[in-house]
């Protein structure tokens, strides 16, 4: 009875250690990495059954941000990026790691904080928000992780001529997604920049209630686009080239677009089209 | 605090519904916490065994060095196992980035010293008497070696314990390593660490309480085993 159990539990270990190495999928997956706001608020779980249907291609992806999607993109260790940080891609490109950019789609930052609004920023513009909230020394929760949101966010405390509160026990650095960020800052009672779609979710969960509104939107600078970098084949032998190929085309055709476009929570878009 | 007690009834939902993401990852950290056991015990009885047996010059200084290595932090070994396997790691080749075989590599680099440390350990408490009164009754070497690795099962067995818990746990190599990709590298803990970092604290819950119930089910099945020895 014992040599039979033990027989039977080395049979389960060396099946289980098999399957661990013998699972491979058939025909090539395509492999992404992406940023957190793609990932949470649920488009990609969304696209990737429709991209399945409509070319066949399974389409897997790690959300990590921008700064390491195109770290992984550098290294080769990805076939494509979705990411959101224009001007570090135009870098990406021009340092030869990628070779193209195309921009699929759009929505916009917003900033947003507590009922109480301690600095006094609703309605107000970007600089004029940011501004008071240095004054104030209200709290504000930053991405601090590198990600296309948190480039931007950088870029508007410069563009308001202000110098980031790097080390201010007010301006916390949270080092994690963009949900992360948002209940930290929602659990200090203070202020963040996030985009639309991620802040659609957020609502969503809150069952349309959420602790922290929106105060300052519509300020030009604040727009959030987009795009599928290719990587550089020549650098990159590995890749599925053809794959990253179709999924970038698919995404910008008419069909790809419009189901960006129909993406919604609540009733509301999250994500504009915007490719040409 | 409400979100504890709801954990607990979506625990309950998530097992009794079959829920198809619970149960992948439920699955993928069967499979990868199984693999990586199986080589760091393969590898780690008999180099613990041989640790706490044999003296050697130099033993102290690798014992010593076995033991520090049980501080390794995950995202550490997460990282170097990220370089060797990177596409531009000297390991590239071979595919095992963002897979469940290049977690379970990870998790055997960070069991294998729990294992060697424990089993030699074990080995060296039941040695020193048992030699000698095997020797006395006219034990030849081969009977020496195999009876003192049978009486030292049960350290062996703690150490098996000990390491499948710090390797079910681990959220760090997982991530790293795994990338956290649904259906396919998305275990129980990086589904947690998800969950959680979204704001979903009840659904953070539900998971850490189904990896609750694996662990139990592992110990009782390995307390069976006890008994019966």
């Amino acid at each position: 009875m014992k040599k039979t159990v033990a027989l039977f539990t080395l049979m389960i270990i060396c099946g289980m250690a098999v399957l661990t190495c013998g699972a491979q999928e058939f025909g090539a997956p395509l492999m992404m990495a992406t940023t957190t706001s793609t990932d949470n608020t649920g488009l990609l779980d969304y696209l990737a059954p429709l991209f399945k249907k409509d070319t066949g291609i399974e389409l897997r992806w790690t959300s990590v941000g921008t700064g390491k999607a195109l770290l992984l993109g550098q290294n080769c260790d990805v076939d494509v990026l979705l990411v959101h940080a224009p001007e570090a891609e135009k870098e990406f490109i021009a340092a030869g790691y990628g070779i193209s950019r195309m921009e699929v789609m759009f929505n916009d930052f917003i900033l947003i904080g507590p009922d109480a609004d301690p600095a006094g920023v609703k309605g107000k513009g970007v600089a004029e928000a940011l501004a008071a909230i240095m004054d104030k020394q209200a709290v504000f929760a930053s991405r601090g992780d590198d990600s296309g949101t948190h480039k931007m966010e950088l870029s508007q405390w410069k563009r308001a001529g202000l110098a980031t509160p790097e080390g201010e026990g007010w301006y916390l650095q949270v080092g994690q997604g963009m949900l992360t960020t948002i209940n930290v800052a929602a659990e200090r009672g203070g202020y963040t920049l996030t985009d639309r779609g991620t802040y659609i979710k957020y609502s969503a969960d809150h069952k349309d209630n959420p602790p922290l509104k929106i105060m300052v939107e519509g300020d030009a600078g604040l727009k959030n686009r987009y795009s599928v970098v290719l990587l550089n084949p020549e650098r990159c032998p590995k890749i599925n080239v053809s794959g990253a190929v179709a999924f970038a085309r698919w995404l910008a055709d008419e069909k790809g677009q419009g189901y960006v476009k129909g993406f919604e929570l609540m009733g509301r878009p999250l994500f504009f089209p915007s490719a040409k | 605090m409400e979100f504890i007690v709801s954990g607990l009834l979506k625990a309950l939902v998530l097992l009794t519904s079959g829920d198809a993401e619970t149960y992948s990852a439920v699955f993928a950290t069967l499979r990868v916490t199984t693999a990586s056991m199986a080589a760091s015990l393969l590898l780690g009885i008999p180099l613990g065994f041989l640790l706490g047996h044999h003296d050697f010059p130099g033993k102290r200084q690798v014992r010593i060095l076995v033991d520090t290595l049980l501080s390794l932090p995950t995202v550490f070994v997460g990282l170097m196992v990220y370089a060797f396997v990177s596409s531009r790691g000297p390991f590239g080749g071979m595919g095992l980035l963002f897979t469940l075989p290049g977690i379970a590599i990870g998790q055997a680099i960070l069991a294998l010293p729990i294992v060697i440390s424990l089993v030699a350990t074990a080995t060296q408490a039941t040695d020193r008497n048992l030699r000698t009164t095997l020797i006395s009754l006219g034990a030849a070497r081969r009977d020496l070696l195999l009876t003192s690795l049978w009486e030292t099962r049960h350290g062996i067995i703690t150490a098996g314990l000990v390491a499948y818990g710090r390797v079910m746990t681990e959220v760090g190599i997982s991530m790293m390593v795994g990338g956290n990709i649904k259906w396919h590298t998305r275990t129980i803990t990086t589904a947690i660490a998800l969950e959680t970092n979204k704001g979903l604290f009840a659904m953070g819950i539900a998971l850490g309480l189904v990896l609750l119930l694996i662990a139990f089910s592992v110990t009782l099945g390995v307390t069976f085993l006890r008994r019966r020895s």
